[in-house]
């Protein structure tokens, strides 16, 4: 597979998210702010692709029976690595309660486990790094798209800055959690109308 | 009576799917039909309700703040810990369904070993541990509850779409797109049920 589909693939037209339906379950939680969503997508980015080029390493010397042992080990180390920085930060950059159990939870987060099985244990390290980083970026965009529409109309803020006029009466309905899921059958509505060849029968 | 509270508080208030969206993926894609949905709402509870309770005790007694030796924490050691529980109990949960279940262990395929990545089963240790728990029989509650929050939301889930394969869908929306629409239509139904405390 040539490199440029390998990464621009999975930003538009395999998206994890709206196609694969991977890592929904994270995803709906961390897209109330602007910012819950860019450190959610940045982390998933980098434990995706940093165990998709461990694995990739491996590949050859792990036996199939204890492989998904192996790789449940290995993404749990990266998580850990990842929950640990950001906790490092935490005085100087606050995160909520809230956020930190969903980035414990990538774990469980069906792109990294996906990606590993479907790619990094057939692929030679270079290319899994950069489909594992893809992924992480497809199912960043779209924790993004979701995120703007929710902190815009919720809280009239974007990354917490007052962005609509100090009179906006804020929506509540788009902070609680459907309106998430609403908005992702939205985004899942005009991507699949311009490309028809997804359509479901 | 605190049991009774936790039970229905965590079947409805603290709902896996519909207030933290946990266990989405096999969610959504196993609830084509009533009777796999509730096969597997039935795994995942009982996985649930066997790992909540290991795994708080070995919270409890391994991994907190001076429980092994005095003055270690292995705390930072729970979220591999679990998952490794996890894994064990539903590998054991998989050959029991395929001995005496083999129709729903066809029926239900790829989605038996996926529980192991269920992000419902590793989210209910984590509030377990979040929620720090008095003793163990309230940690099996809350995951009995949770465990039945769930199995609901899936059967009710598939029941609708059964009935929605009859109806006229824009074809750009028909399969995910309605389907995501529904669950959160869904979810806010269930939104009346959010701030009650019991």
């Amino acid at each position: 597979m040539k490199l440029k589909e390998t990464i621009l693939d999975p930003i538009f037209k395999s998206n994890p998210i709206t196609v694969l339906v991977l890592g929904i379950c994270s995803s709906l939680a961390v897209t109330v702010t602007m910012k819950g969503a860019l450190v959610m997508a940045l982390s998933v980015m980098v434990v995706t692709g940093i165990s998709s080029l461990i694995l990739s390493t491996l590949r050859n010397t792990i036996p199939g029976r204890v492989r998904i042992i192996v790789q449940l080990v290995v993404v749990a180390l990266m998580v850990i690595l990842v929950d640990q920085i950001l906790k490092s930060f935490e005085a100087t950059y606050p995160i909520d309660k809230q956020l930190s159990v969903y980035i414990s939870l990538i774990i469980t987060n069906c792109i990294v486990m996906g990606r590993i099985e479907a790619f990094a244990l057939g692929n030679k390290p270079i290319p899994s790094l950069l489909d594992g980083l893809a992924n992480g970026a497809g199912y960043g965009m779209i924790l993004l798209i979701v995120a703007f529409f929710r902190e815009l109309l919720g809280s009239g803020t974007l990354f917490g800055i007052q962005v609509l006029p100090a009179g906006y009466v804020t929506n509540n309905l788009v902070i609680l959690p459907p309106f998430a899921l609403i908005l992702l059958g939205c985004i899942v509505w005009v991507q699949r109308s311009i490309q028809k060849d997804l359509q479901e029968k | 009576m605190e049991y009774i509270s936790l039970f229905v508080k965590s079947i409805f208030v603290d709902n896996m799917i519909f207030a933290y969206f946990l266990g989405m993926c096999s969610y959504l894609a196993v609830s084509k039909n009533v009777k796999t949905a509730s096969g597997l709402g039935i795994a995942v509870m009982f996985v649930l309700l066997v790992t909540v309770p290991i795994n708080y005790l070995l919270n409890k007694y391994v991994l907190g703040p001076n429980a092994l030796i005095e003055g270690v924490d292995l705390s930072f050691l729970s979220v591999i810990i679990f998952i490794a529980v996890i894994a064990a109990i539903v590998q054991i949960v998989e050959m029991v369904v395929e001995r005496y279940a083999p129709s729903l262990y066809s029926a239900l395929g790829i989605f038996l070993p996926l529980i192991a990545v269920n992000c419902a089963i590793l989210g209910g240790a984590l509030f377990m541990q979040q929620k720090e728990f008095a003793n163990v029989g309230e940690s099996a509650v809350y995951a009995l509850g949770s465990g039945l929050g769930w199995f609901l939301a899936i059967v009710a889930l598939a029941a609708i779409r059964e009935k929605l394969s009859y109806s006229n869908v824009p074809p750009a929306l028909k399969g995910l797109g309605i389907t995501f629409i529904t669950v959160g239509l869904m979810g806010m139904a269930f939104m009346a049920f959010m701030g009650i405390s019991l």
